[in-house]
């Protein structure tokens, strides 16, 4: 079997391809940025995770030490510069969290909205500046809620608000729009009724490739769910109540001199947020990969690559998929070696969504003069 | 197109929209102020120990502890309404290939919809009232998606999907 066979040996022909899958159309635009907002959003976690978590996380400690320690020389106004440090390292943090999943999930409304564009009975160019409008609000967020840390309240005329923030707000806005009028084109597309229902490949393939990805993925978002109950059932309470009794004892020993004490309340403190992390972590990555492989099981008709390939890549997502919580989960136990491992599945998802990528790019022709492939 | 598709499509665009709308109001008026009052509180907290004030600095890390048991549950509403509404979306362009009949495909869907209203909303019930009852309907709803999950994984995996 040639290439090209293999590539959409599911059932759609060129034809079908050229009309619903038009290089520019509007479902293109968003199948290409909604995988290329993914992509972005996991190289700027695997960055974040491996050079600004771990150090920001021991600057953080070292800061709740100096605030214990300042309690305990009763001088409360180094307390209260360390918590300064602690809110700016925490505001570092969480808005670099934020801009790593929203980026992420921005990606994923785009490739749904893709899907549903035959069901949306809006003309092409409404609908290619939906899509645009959709990828500059996915990009206005993340970027502006990145920036917040250093923009800070500078030249702002709100009280809390800076302007980073007000820019990450409206691209939220933005693409909420978006939304809005795309359900606004189903409604519509529903209540006209047409004598020819719009059929579409995305819907209907059964290629290895896509069935695996298909129920692979639900597998690991319901491995997600069951995680996550047994963590909001055996944890979450638990931790919250040590997570406050700990501060606590941080404050008593040290005001009443006991610094062994409060150093212990210190170290277990910082064990305590590590296991909230690395739970909430895996969490959330398992259900994001079930997600995305549900996803991209039905861009594989679309995936131009040889029959071989795409099941590479689908074993290669899926593993990596399951191997980044895993060990993420696994991190306290086995420190770096988890760390590392959780890396390696994370670059495995990143390696095949962008083979798979440009599986979908070389649809465009940009690659391929023609119909067949070398 | 089905019962059971319409109930996840539009039920899931809607309560994705539903989680953004909810998401911006939250991070316009109320996230930066929690933010700030959660971080004043802990600061006071150790600030007041380090002056020998021992119960208001109690007061003040009671403050920050309940602080912070609302911002959770908030972020995890708004995340766990998007992401649910998300995933029923997905399942529900795929719903056709869940090998079972109608009827039972229209009740796993209407177990997705209505455990992932009720899930995120037991959870945000939780910031006003910590009794029995929105914990109650966070773990209802969360049992009913789990079961509606398990389904469809099932549904999917049989030869007739």
């Amino acid at each position: 079997m040639s290439t090209h066979e293999g590539a959409i040996g599911s059932g759609a022909s060129i034809a079908q391809t050229t009309e619903r899958f038009a290089p520019r159309s509007a479902r293109r635009i968003f199948v290409i940025g909604g995988i290329g907002l993914i992509l972005c959003g996991m190289i700027l976690g695997d960055i974040f995770a491996a050079f600004i978590l771990h150090p920001n996380a021991n600057r953080i400690g070292e800061n709740l030490l100096a605030a214990t320690r300042a309690v305990a020389a009763h001088d409360p106004r180094a307390a209260g510069a360390a918590f300064q440090n602690i809110g700016g390292l925490l505001e570092n943090r969480g808005t670099k969290v934020d801009a790593h999943s929203h980026m992420i999930g921005f990606g994923y409304i785009a490739l749904l909205v893709a899907l549903l564009q035959p069901y949306v009975a809006f003309s092409e160019s409404v609908k290619k500046f939906l899509a645009k409008l959709f990828l500059l609000g996915a990009m206005l967020l993340p970027v502006g809620v990145f920036l917040i840390h250093y923009v800070g309240m500078a030249g702002s005329p709100f009280a809390a608000i800076g302007w980073a923030s007000v820019f990450g707000d409206f691209g939220g806005f933005l693409v909420w729009v978006v939304c809005l009028c795309e359900l606004a084109g189903l409604v519509k597309y529903f209540r006209a009724r047409p004598a020819v229902r719009a059929s579409d490949d995305f819907h209907s393939d059964r290629s290895w490739a896509a069935r695996t990805l298909l129920s692979g993925g639900t597998v690991l978002v319901l491995i997600g769910f069951l995680h996550g109950s047994y963590y909001a059932g055996a944890h979450l309470f638990t931790y919250e109540a040590k997570d406050s009794e700990l501060l606590s004892v941080m404050t008593t020993q040290a005001a009443a001199g006991d610094s062994a004490a409060a150093l212990q309340a210190v170290a277990d403190y910082g064990q305590l947020q590590g296991a909230k992390a690395v739970n909430v972590a895996a969490h959330a990555h398992v259900i994001e990969f079930g997600v995305l492989a549900i996803l991209l099981a039905f861009f594989q008709p679309y995936v131009f690559l040889s029959e071989k390939w795409r099941r590479i890549w689908v074993v290669m997502l899926l593993i990596g998929s399951l191997m980044l919580p895993v060990f993420v989960l696994l991190e306290l136990q086995w420190g770096l070696l988890a760390g590392g491992l959780a890396d390696v599945g994370g670059l495995l998802v990143i390696v095949a969504l962008f083979a798979m990528l440009v599986g979908i790019w070389r649809y465009t022709g940009k690659l391929d003069s023609s119909v067949g492939v070398a | 197109m089905s019962i059971s598709r319409k109930i996840l499509i539009f039920g899931g665009l809607g309560l994705a929209i539903w989680g953004m709308g909810y998401g911006i109001w939250y991070a316009v008026f109320i996230e930066h102020q929690t933010l700030d009052g959660l971080g004043t509180a802990l600061a006071t907290g150790f600030m007041r120990a380090a002056e020998n004030r021992a119960a208001e600095s109690a007061a003040a890390l009671a403050d920050a502890a309940s602080r912070s048991f609302v911002y959770v549950r908030q972020v995890d509403a708004h995340g766990h309404w998007i992401g649910l509404g998300l995933l029923l979306l997905i399942l529900g362009i795929a719903f056709d290939r869940v090998g079972f009949g109608q009827r039972m495909r229209t009740y796993l869907a209407a177990a997705l919809l209505a455990g992932s209203v009720m899930f995120p909303l037991g959870v945000l019930l939780e910031t006003w009232n910590r009794g029995t009852g929105p914990q109650a309907v966070a773990v209802i709803g969360s049992a009913l998606v789990i079961l509606g999950l398990s389904g469809t994984a099932w549904g999917f995996a049989r030869r007739n999907s």
